[in-house]
C-alpha cells in the first residue's frame, strides 16, 4: 500500500514537470508585453519599461525565469501577482473555495441526476423509459453550458425573479443566499457530468444485471428491487466511483466558463483576469494548482476503486 | 404420496424477432421427498431451461405452459410475489459455475445469510451466525473465517459449497443443481456430489441433478429422465435405465445399440446430429437418428407411455426388447 502510494506520487511528478515546462514556455507565446501592460500611463517610457522588466527578472533568459520560478515554487512559494501585488497562493487559497463550492454542487447534482436515471434505464432497457433517460442524456451533452446558462437566468431571474441572476454570497455568510448564487451555474455546469454518469452507471448496470450473480441473488428470493440496488448496483457502482472522481477534476475545470457567465469570483475569474492582465506568476500558479488537484483526485479515485472492490482490496 | 415436484406438459417459448421458437414440448417428470432425479441430454436439449422454468427465473420474453406442481401446489398460475417468496424458501437452485455465481462485491457469509434474513426474519447476526453453522454443514473448514471471505478467496469446490449452503439454509423442499459440477477437478466434483447425497438425506429435500454425465447418474440418481431436443425421451427407476433402457435414444447414449461403438463412448456413438428447433421434425424428433425408425416414428411423435411399470419411454417401438432381439 505504502509502496503503491509513493510509486503513484512519482509517477505524478514527471508529468507536473512537463506540464510547469509547457504553461511556461506556451505563455511566452502570448501577444502582448507584460511590462508594458503594469507600466500603464508610463508605457511610453523606456527607463520605467526597463526598470519593471528588470525588477520582475524579465530580462533574464527563459530559460533561467524558469528555473528561478521552479526553484521557488518546489518550496512552496508561487510567488507575487505582478498586478495587485498580492501573493499567489494567497489568491489561490481566496478563490479556490468558491469554485469547490460549485463544483462540488454541480457534483451532487451530477450524481443525483445521472445515477438513478442510468439505473432505471438499464433496467428499463429498451422501454418508453430508456429512450426518454437517453434523450436527457443527449440534452445534457449537446447543450452548451453557456445557452443553458443563459435560459435559465432568463426564466429564473428576469421573467419568475426567483434567484439572483449573478453574484456571489460565500457559503459561511449566508448560507441561504449563496445557494440561491450558486445553484443555476451548478446546475448548468453538472449537466454534462449528468449525461457522462448517466451513460455509465446504464453500460454497468446492464453488464452488472447480465451476471451469474444476479440470477442467484434472484434464486434466492430477492425481491427486484434489492436485486437491482444491492446486488448489480453494488458492483456497477464499482468503475463508475473512478470516473466520478475524474468527472469531479473536469467539473472545476469547466467551471471557468460558467463563472464567467455567472460572474462568480472563483478560480475561472482569477484566471481569465490573469491571461487579459498578462499577469503570469498568477496563470502559473493556478494552472499549477488545477493540474495538482487532478493529480489527487486520480489519487483518491483509485484509492476509493480499491476500497469499494474487494477483490483489490484483500489481494 | 405427493410428489415433490411435478411437471406435466412443460412447454416453453422464446418470442424472438416476432417468432417465437419452442424449445419444450410437453415436458413432464416427478421427483419425491429424499429422492434425486437426474435429468440427462445433449447440451441444447433444454435442460436448464426446464430449471428456470420451475424456479420461475426464465427472461422475460419466455412463455411457459403446462403444470408445475410443488409439493402438490400449482405455481403457474401464482402471482409473481407468490413466486418470489418461494424461491429460496420452498425450493432453490445451484448453478453451473460456481466462480461467477456468487456476488463478487459481498462476503459468502453475507449471501448465505440473505436468504435467512428474507424467509426466516433472522436479524442480521442471527442469520450470520447460522450461515456459519450452514457453512460447517457444507463441510468448509473454519467456517466461521470463510464466512467473512469474499468469493475471490475461495476455490471453486468452496464457492459451490457455499452455493449449496445458500440453497439448502431455509430447508427447501426441492434443490436444482444444473450441472454443479461441470466446472469443477474430478476429485472435487465427486466431492460435492457426495455432499449432495448427504444434505438429501438429512434434510429429506428433493434434488433434480442435470447433468450430461452418465457415471454421475449411474452412481447419484435414483430416477432418471432422458431429454431429447425439448422432450422427455424416456424416465424411469436409475437401476432400470442402465439395465434395460427403452428409448433407442437412451441406448446409443448408454453404447448399447447394436451396430454402434464401444460401451462408453457414449454421446459420439449416435450418428447425426440434434433437430433444429426452429424446423423440428414432424413425427419423433430422435426419428432421423434412430437405428429402428419405421413409418409411424415420422408420421406422428410418440407418447410418453409407460412401457413397465413405472417406466415411461416415447417410443413408438418401445417395448425394446423384440426389437433388439431382431437387430442383434
Ligand atoms: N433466453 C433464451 N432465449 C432464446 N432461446 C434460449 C434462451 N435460453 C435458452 N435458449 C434455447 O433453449 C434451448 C435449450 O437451452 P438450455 O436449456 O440451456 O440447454 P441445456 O440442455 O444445454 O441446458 C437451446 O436451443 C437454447 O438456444
Ligand atoms: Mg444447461
Amino acid at each position: 500500500m505504502g509502496i503503491w502510494l509513493l510509486r503513484r506520487v512519482g509517477q505524478v511528478i514527471p508529468t507536473l514537470l512537463i506540464l510547469s515546462i509547457l504553461i511556461f514556455g506556451l505563455q511566452q507565446l502570448m501577444p502582448g508585453d507584460p511590462a508594458v501592460i503594469l507600466a500603464g500611463e508610463e508605457r511610453g517610457d523606456p527607463a520605467v519599461l526597463a526598470q519593471i522588466r528588470a525588477e520582475l527578472g524579465l530580462d533574464r533568459p527563459v530559460h533561467e525565469q524558469y528555473v528561478i520560478w521552479m526553484s521557488k515554487v518546489l518550496t512552496g512559494d508561487f510567488g507575487f501577482s505582478w498586478r495587485i501585488r498580492v501573493p499567489v497562493s494567497e489568491l489561490i487559497l481566496a478563490k479556490l473555495p468558491v469554485t469547490f463550492q460549485l463544483a462540488s454542487m454541480a457534483f451532487v447534482i451530477a450524481i443525483l441526476i445521472g445515477v438513478p436515471l442510468g439505473i432505471l434505464s438499464a433496467v428499463r432497457k429498451d422501454t418508453p423509459a430508456d429512450w426518454a433517460a437517453n434523450g436527457v442524456a443527449l440534452f445534457g451533452i449537446s447543450t452548451p453550458n453557456f445557452w443553458l446558462g443563459i435560459m435559465m437566468i432568463l426564466l429564473f431571474s428576469v421573467e419568475l425573479g426567483w434567484l439572483p441572476p449573478s453574484g456571489y454570497v460565500p457559503l459561511f455568510e449566508d448560507p441561504a443566499q449563496s445557494l440561491a448564487t450558486t445553484i443555476m451555474p451548478a446546475f448548468v455546469l453538472g449537466t454534462g457530468v449528468a449525461s457522462v454518469l448517466m451513460r455509465h452507471t446504464r453500460a454497468a448496470m446492464l453488464t452488472a444485471l447480465s451476471q451469474d450473480y444476479v440470477r442467484t441473488a434472484r434464486a434466492k428470493g430477492l425481491r427486484e428491487r434489492v436485486v437491482v440496488w444491492k446486488h448489480a448496483l453494488r458492483n456497477a457502482l464499482i468503475p463508475v466511483v473512478t470516473l466520478g472522481a475524474i468527472e469531479f477534476g473536469r467539473l472545476l475545470a469547466g467551471a471557468v466558463l460558467t463563472e464567467q457567465i455567472f460572474t462568480i469570483p472563483g478560480f475561472g475569474k482569477l484566471i481569465v483576469d490573469a491571461v487579459f492582465n498578462r499577469d503570469y506568476p498568477v496563470v502559473q500558479g493556478v494552472v499549477l494548482a488545477t493540474a495538482l488537484i487532478f493529480v489527487v483526485l486520480s489519487l483518491i479515485a483509485d484509492l476509493l476503486y480499491m476500497a469499494i472492490n474487494p477483490r483489490l482490496r484483500n489481494a | 404420496m405427493t410428489p415433490a415436484l411435478e411437471v406435466v406438459g412443460l412447454t416453453l417459448d422464446f418470442r424472438q424477432d416476432g417468432r417465437a421458437l419452442r424449445v419444450l414440448d410437453g415436458v413432464s417428470f416427478r421427483v419425491d421427498a429424499g429422492r434425486t432425479l437426474a435429468i440427462v441430454g445433449e447440451s441444447g436439449c433444454g435442460k436448464s431451461v426446464a430449471s428456470l422454468a420451475v424456479m420461475g427465473l426464465l427472461p422475460e420474453n419466455a412463455t411457459v405452459g403446462g403444470a408445475i406442481r410443488l409439493a402438490g401446489r400449482e405455481l403457474t398460475s401464482l402471482s409473481r410475489e407468490e413466486r418470489r417468496m418461494l424461491r429460496g424458501a420452498e425450493m432453490a437452485m445451484i448453478f453451473q459455475e460456481p466462480m461467477t455465481s456468487l456476488n463478487p462485491a459481498f462476503t459468502a457469509g453475507e449471501q448465505v445469510a440473505e436468504a435467512l434474513r428474507l424467509h426466516q426474519g433472522l436479524d442480521r447476526a442471527a442469520a450470520f451466525a447460522e450461515a456459519i453453522r450452514m457453512l460447517d454443514r457444507v463441510r468448509i473448514p473454519d467456517a466461521a473465517r470463510r464466512a467473512r471471505q469474499y468469493p475471490h478467496q475461495l476455490s471453486g469446490g468452496m464457492r459451490q459449497r457455499v452455493m449449496i449452503a445458500m440453497a439448502l439454509a431455509c430447508r427447501p423442499k426441492l434443490l436444482i443443481a444444473d450441472e454443479p459440477t461441470t466446472a469443477l477437478d474430478v476429485t472435487v466434483q465427486a466431492q460435492i456430489l457426495a455432499l449432495l447425497d448427504e444434505m438429501k438425506r438429512e434434510t429429506g429435500t428433493a434434488v433434480i441433478l442435470v447433468t450430461h454425465d452418465l457415471g454421475v447418474v449411474a452412481d447419484h440418481a435414483d430416477e432418471v429422465a432422458v431429454m431429447y431436443a425439448g422432450r422427455i425421451a424416456e424416465q424411469a427407476a436409475a437401476a432400470t435405465l442402465f439395465a434395460r433402457p427403452e428409448h433407442p435414444y437412451t441406448a446409443g447414449l448408454l453404447g448399447a445399440a447394436p451396430g454402434e461403438g464401444e460401451r462408453g463412448e457414449r454421446l459420439a456413438s449416435i450418428e447425426g446430429t440434434v433437430p433444429d428447433l426452429r424446423a423440428p421434425p414432424r413425427g419423433c424428433r430422435f426419428a432421423p437418428r434412430c437405428p429402428f425408425v419405421i413409418s409411424g416414428c415420422i408420421a406422428e411423435p410418440p407418447p410418453l407411455a409407460e412401457v413397465a411399470p413405472g417406466h415411461l419411454s416415447a417410443c413408438w417401438r418401445a417395448p425394446l426388447d423384440t426389437v433388439l432381439g431382431q437387430a442383434a
